[in-house]
């Protein structure tokens, strides 16, 4: 079974465009992945499948992740000029400040494949592919057309998080009916209001049940006078 | 048996599309019916819909719709703490709870490197296997009740199920949701009477396998309405991501006992039953002769089991924050490969929380093997899948 | 000949169903809830909470307030998977099951519809104090509130304890009394400290010494 280094080596060989990067992963588990390009990944993917030493013919799991967007608060050093007075007369001098900026880290969807093969009996190669941010750019390319068991996972990860797989047969979604908006593994999803009753809520449930009886009060309240 | 086939050379060659559903052009006037099998439905095994478009009564078009039982279980789990999960976990193919539980220490375990005593291992194989035992019994049993048989052999198969649920209750406090595997060893351990009860049940579980196979294997209406039917080939078996008894049924020697060798299956000698044909008839006697093997691996697991701690001496209950990191552990579950992805940040909440559910991923091939055939086969051809909406919905 | 693989079924099911009139193994239904079958010692279903009938504070009475091994840390609460606890802490302390001062919970409310018999919760109490009971028929009329638990409903006596876990019972009171004994032995080291420290003051002073002030 190769490594990491020696699977990136090998496409890279065998295609000068392909873009891979290796992921390492601090954990003891030592399963390193390979990050690819969306504009490469289906060649890679091909690749992989049909190349006689690898033979990753198995595609187990599809995961889907969500990064969200970050907000990075660091000191940065500024050189500004400004007027100061010296001995009396006004100059323009160059100063250094420390600032406190805060930056917004956008964040991106994730697509997870880990291949095996049944051939060899090797594995795991794990592959990555983010997408470009969450909101407007949420396309990757679909494998499904090299590994038919990537159909109902991608699927699932359209349904779940929102990216849009370009090729794949049947985009549609899986679990959840097909009316429904939003995305429910994402982040920063907000459950519908259903707290009609929570006897021992805590938290989170707590506070949206306070919010509920208080909006179901209200009216009523209203409604009274 | 026959050997595995060497599929991937021909891969590369293969035409676009060719692991795609063929599609089958309706004969007469084209008028086609559309039926809706389920979610209330006896024989779905759950409440799973099947939207069959048939013309006549063959089934031209078939798609399967799931999501009824969909309780978000990742979620969840981002939500309360690593342990606090191993019970929801039960709950995934309720059928096997054991095997469910140990994938998910086995991938906590890879994350964070704990090892597991020599006693756990032992105990863990041993209600697997059990698991595995009763799991494939009632498969079988649900199976030919679809065919007809008015529910005999599935209450001679849940009669030794009894008899092995029993026994997880002596051990673990309830026959089903056991929550019996810890991240490092096993919650509880077995006393010696237990031991001595495992085994007097082990002995009598021959007997019940000749039962069933005398019971059914020549029987004539099985093997005609069985035979030929539902036949799924190896190469599309493994471009599908198709694991266990199906795999296994289509000729592939795929087994990840043997090919992982997690815990320690490499010490046990047993064989993996393979098919010809990759028809009906072949996946209802791969479990027969698998039920067969996990009794061998029984005696020998209930011989050898040492004494000792069941527990990893460092691991702690509460506190439990792995190094931020990910891992992926997979094992030989009944219904197929269950895999559990986990990330972690180094809080006390995974990260990312994914099953890889067998059962989701069998179905991937439902429409293929069900295309020609008459809408009464479809029944039968999806029981053979043997799938359990807890975990095909998480 | 065809046929035979039915008939050779049919002759197995025959033997099953005349063999259940002569041997007991093959008639196997319990006619419930005429006959019951008695739990397993390893049953778990719901959680109670255990009181000890004679607690140290008040060795007379059956109180089961006064005897609550809960001190309402609330470490169930948190570890508990579908957050059915909900604990509300008293503002006064009383003895605990080893002698301590503690607090006591002042609303103890498990909900049943919720619970799901994990037993995650008796893992993780480090007071003894909540454990697994074997009683299910607990269906009720009233959807809201019937199936809440409080903790006057939850309170059941260790004797109950010792019948429905006999072993557990046992090494849960071992471990228990170990406790009380370690508590004792530190008060009872304390309070030898405390005399010795007492007893100390006055005996240095030689009594024919008198203070330089009154003899001048």
């Amino acid at each position: 079974m190769k490594t990491v280094e020696e699977i990136k080596s090998a496409i890279e060989a065998a295609l000068p465009g392909a873009a891979v990067e290796i992921v390492p992963n601090p954990s003891v588990s030592g399963q390193h992945s390979l990050r690819l390009a969306p504009e490469s990944a289906l060649a890679v993917a091909k690749f992989l499948r049909d190349n006689s030493d690898l033979a990753l013919d198995y595609l187990s799991n599809v995961t889907g992740i969500d990064w969200p967007d970050k907000v990075i608060t660091e000191k940065v050093k500024v050189t500004r000029p400004s007027i100061q007075t010296v001995d009396g007369v006004e100059k323009t001098v160059e100063e250094t400040v420390e600032e406190t900026r805060k930056r917004l880290e956008p964040g991106s969807l994730e697509a997870v494949y880990h291949l095996y093969s049944v051939e060899k009996k090797h594995g795991p190669v794990i592959l990555r592919m983010r997408t470009i941010d969450r909101t407007e750019h949420v396309e990757l390319p679909s494998l499904t057309p090299i590994w038919r068991s990537a159909e109902f996972q991608e699927r699932e990860i359209f349904d779940l998080y929102g990216i849009v797989f370009t090729g794949h047969p049947d985009l549609r979604r899986l679990l959840m009916w097909a009316a429904f908006k939003d995305h429910p593994m994402r982040k920063d999803y907000i459950e519908p209001d259903d707290f009609e009753y929570e006897p021992t809520a805590h938290d989170e449930v707590l506070k949206r049940a306070q919010e509920h009886q208080a909006a179901i009060a209200q009216p009523e309240a209203g409604a009274g006078q | 048996m026959s050997e595995s086939q060497s599929h991937s050379a021909t891969l590369a060659e293969r035409p676009e599309g060719w692991n795609r559903p063929a599609l089958i052009q309706p004969s007469g006037d084209g008028e086609l019916l559309e039926v809706a099998m389920g979610p209330h439905h006896p024989s779905t095994h759950g409440v799973f819909r099947m939207d069959v478009a048939l013309d006549g009564e063959r089934v031209i078009r078939l798609r399967p719709v799931f999501g009824y039982l969909h309780r978000n279980h990742e979620k969840i789990a981002e939500g309360i703490s690593y342990l606090a999960s191993m019970p929801y976990t039960d709950r995934l193919d309720y059928i096997c709870p054991i095997t469910n539980n140990w994938a998910y220490a086995l991938a906590v375990e890879k994350l964070t490197g704990q090892q597991v005593p020599e006693r756990a291992e032992y105990l863990r194989v041993i209600l697997g296997e059990l698991t595995r035992f009763q799991n494939h019994a009632s498969s079988i049993g649900f199976l030919i009740q679809e065919m007809g048989a008015s529910g005999t052999p599935l209450m001679y198969a849940f009669r030794e199920r009894e008899k092995i649920l029993d026994l997880f209750e002596k051990l673990t406090g309830a026959r089903m949701m056991v929550n019996y595997m810890r991240f490092g060893g096993c919650r509880v351990d077995a006393s010696p009477a237990w031991l001595d009860q495992t085994r007097k049940v082990v002995a009598g579980l021959p007997q019940f396998i000749d039962e069933f196979e005398q019971l059914l294997a020549t029987n004539e209406i099985l093997m005609a309405r069985t035979q030929g039917v539902g036949v799924l080939k190896a190469d599309l078996a493994v471009n599908a991501g198709v694991t266990g008894p199906m795999l296994r049924a289509s000729g592939v020697n795929y087994d990840i006992r043997k090919v992982d060798g997690y815990g320690i299956y490499n010490r046990f000698d047993f064989r993996v039953p393979l098919g010809d044909h990759g028809d009906v008839y072949d996946r209802f006697m791969i479990r027969l002769l698998e039920m067969r093997e996990s009794i061998k691996i029984l005696e020998q697991a209930l011989k050898d089991i040492p004494t000792g701690p069941i527990m990893d001496p460092k691991a702690k209950s509460r506190g439990f924050r792995p190094k931020p990191g990910e891992a992926y552990g997979r094992i030989e579950a009944p219904k197929g490969e269950l895999g559990f992805y986990l990330i972690s940040d180094g809080g006390p909440n995974p990260y990312r929380y994914r099953v890889r559910p067998p059962s989701l991923i069998n179905l991937t091939v439902l429409e293929d093997m069900c295309l020609g055939h008459d809408v009464a086969d479809v029944v039968l051809i999806f029981g053979s899948v043997d799938i359990v909406l807890g975990e095909v919905d998480r | 000949m065809l046929g035979e693989g039915i008939l050779k079924g049919m002759a197995e099911t025959a033997k099953n169903f005349f063999g259940s009139y002569v041997s007991a193994e093959r008639l196997t239904t319990v006619e419930y809830p005429e006959d019951r079958i008695a739990p397993y010692e390893a049953a778990r279903v719901f959680p109670f909470l255990v009181f000890d009938s004679k607690s140290p504070s008040n060795p007379d009475a059956a109180d089961w307030e006064a005897g609550l091994r809960c001190v309402a840390c609330q470490i169930c609460e948190k570890e508990c998977p579908p957050k059915c606890i909900f604990i509300e802490k008293s503002k006064d302390k009383k003895p605990d099951a080893v002698g301590k001062p503690q607090f006591y919970p002042a609303r103890f409310d498990i909900d049943i519809s919720v619970c799901m018999s994990c037993q995650i919760c008796v893992e993780v109490c480090p007071f003894e104090a909540i454990k697994m009971d074997t009683v299910f028929e607990l269906s009720t009329e009233d959807r809201f509130g019937g199936l809440l638990l409080d903790r006057k409903q939850l309170a059941k006596s260790n004797e109950y304890f010792h019948q429905i876990h006999p072993t557990e019972a046992a090494d849960v009171d071992d471990r228990l009394s170990e406790g009380r004994a370690k508590t004792e032995a530190k008060a009872t080291a304390g309070a030898i400290a405390a005399a010795i420290k007492g007893a100390e003051v006055p005996a240095p002073k030689p009594p024919a010494a008198k203070p330089t002030g009154a003899e001048s």
